[in-house]
């Protein structure tokens, strides 16, 4: 594993919600290092703050406390260069075309347009989405159009790449393939990959590391090691290993899951 | 020609021939109307004669003029109001319930302040326009997602950047019913202000010509309102079902 990349010290989020304004204590303290390649899996039970903990990270909003360094520096309110957000929505511009959205982030490069179309066709091919660049996303399907959005992201060339359950809209086959597709992704650009999921299966085959989050306020509670070779793919789930290293991330979830569903019985929720 | 159209057709078609048919026949006398060969007849001398081309220009300055002030005041306006909460609460009301004002009550007031030229005409098609635009802006602002905006922050776009090229873009189906609601409160407030008391245009030569019994002018005149506007219509649909069906919305 390479050099520190990302570092989180003792950062904490408190909202103010309701009316009166009521602080909410949603994350943290949490205390991360993130080294340079690696792939970094987060999950946590519904509401535990983990897509807190991305925007956190990625500078779309203020810890209330403590610091995030990326590349040594401090995230201070904007996402820095180097940096590329995949959310778990569809973002693809409806307006634009394939290669068009992938583009966008491009222009305010020093990239002259050859260049461009270059890194967006070398991108289009990674993500094989060749075929389809002057398609609009409405005429793909819904995992062609986080392919695109990845694109989009992947065009920057980032160093970290932050993903917010990009494949939650998914099915489970289309899922795999995308895994597959991801990690074949983060091998050939040797990015940083943190991922929030709350697919256990999906975080085992995927991840070098995977953080286990508590209930709200989200910590980290454990952090597993899966020693997976940088080679693999979606058949690793035959391995002897993946079931005994999912089970272990169950049993921590397990209990925080619990915690959240008292919560949402005691408050008379859905779960009654 | 798909079978909706081709029935649209029929139906217009059928239209015509049916009032022909009773022109012909006498059951609707001359004085009231002409049969349509004849309209379309002086409808093409009158064009041809150039009689009425500074009439056609007054009104379609006037009417561009004040869309695109309705335009560009009602989608700064809707953008501004997007970003201030308690002022759009407190002008919902007057929004929702602005179209039930008689806006041409205003027209004498305006004539008493700015004279009887293009400005009050201009402001009264504007001021039925405006409001259009307004609440069609804060309907597409309303709906642009979230996510397109942390995205747009994530790639570092700039406030305005953010604003022509990811906001106004996702928002401009909704912005395109303002402006085509736009354009016809454009044409109404232009031409509705020359009927009532002005020294020009489609509108005034429509009311000369009703009050002089001059049919061979006034329905001409009225045909040709009709067809621009269906076929300004026409434009701003096809290019609505472009929009749409690129966004899979149709």
């Amino acid at each position: 594993m390479g050099s520190e990349h990302v570092r989180l010290s003792n950062v904490s989020k408190t909202f103010r919600t309701g009316t009166p304004p009521q602080p909410l204590h949603a994350l943290g303290p949490i205390d991360l290092e993130l080294s340079r390649g690696e792939f970094f899996a987060v999950v946590g039970p519904s509401g535990c703050g983990k897509s807190t903990l991305l925007d956190v990270i990625a500078g779309l909003t203020p810890a209330t406390e403590g610091a995030v360094l990326f590349e040594g520096r401090p995230i201070a309110g904007e996402a820095p260069d180097g940096m590329g957000v995949v959310f778990q929505e569809d973002a693809s511009f409806a307006w634009l075309t394939v290669a068009e959205n992938v583009a966008f982030g491009l222009r305010r490069s020093n990239l002259d347009r050859d260049e461009r179309a270059t890194r967006v066709h070398n991108v289009l091919n990674l993500v094989g989405l060749s075929d389809f660049a002057t398609s609009y996303p409405a005429q793909l399907s819904g995992g062609m159009r986080q392919r695109v959005c990845i694109a989009r992201t992947l065009v920057m060339e980032p160093r970290l790449i932050l993903l917010d359950e990009p494949f939650g809209a998914l099915d489970q086959q289309t899922r795999l393939l995308m895994g597959d597709e991801l990690l074949r992704m983060w091998r050939q650009t040797g990015a940083t990959v943190f991922l929030i999921t709350h697919a256990l299966d999906e975080a085992t085959m995927l991840a070098d590391r995977i953080g286990v989050m508590s209930a709200r306020p989200g910590r980290l509670t454990d952090v597993v090691e899966t020693r997976w070779p940088r080679e693999r793919d979606s058949r690793i789930i035959e391995h002897s290993e993946f079931g005994a290293i999912t089970a272990r991330l169950w049993k921590t979830l397990r209990e925080e899951s619990l915690k959240t569903i008292g919560r949402a019985r005691e408050s008379g929720g859905p779960l009654r | 020609m798909n079978r909706v159209n081709a029935f649209r057709l029929l139906v217009v078609v059928g239209a015509i021939a049916v009032l022909e048919a009773l022109c012909l026949a006498g059951l609707i006398d001359k004085i009231t109307m002409q049969p349509p060969h004849l309209i379309a007849r002086d409808l093409y001398r009158l064009l041809v004669s150039g009689r009425m081309n500074s009439a056609i220009a007054k009104t379609l300055t006037n009417t561009v003029l004040a869309l695109l002030l309705a335009l560009g005041v009602g989608v700064i306006a809707g953008a501004l109001l997007h970003r201030r909460r308690a002022l759009r609460d407190t002008l919902d009301p007057l929004f929702a319930t602005y179209y039930a004002v008689p806006v041409f009550a205003f027209y004498p007031f305006f004539i008493v302040v700015f004279g009887l030229g293009d400005i009050p005409q201009i402001l009264i098609a504007f001021l039925l326009g405006v409001v259009a635009m307004i609440v069609n802006t804060l309907n597409g602002l309303d709906r642009v997602p979230s996510v397109l905006l942390k995205t747009a922050r994530v790639l570092k776009l700039s406030p305005i950047d953010t604003a022509f090229r990811v906001t106004l873009p996702s928002a401009a189906p909704y912005l395109l019913t303002g402006v085509k609601l736009a354009v016809a409160y454009a044409f109404i407030g232009v031409i509705g202000s020359e009927f009532i008391l002005s020294r020009g245009g489609i509108g005034y030569e429509i009311s000369f010509a009703y009050t002089s019994f001059d049919n061979a002018t006034m329905y001409p005149l009225i045909v040709l309102i009709l067809l621009a506007s269906i076929v300004i219509n026409g434009v701003l649909s096809r290019w609505e079902r472009r929009l749409l069906g690129r966004r899979g919305l149709q």
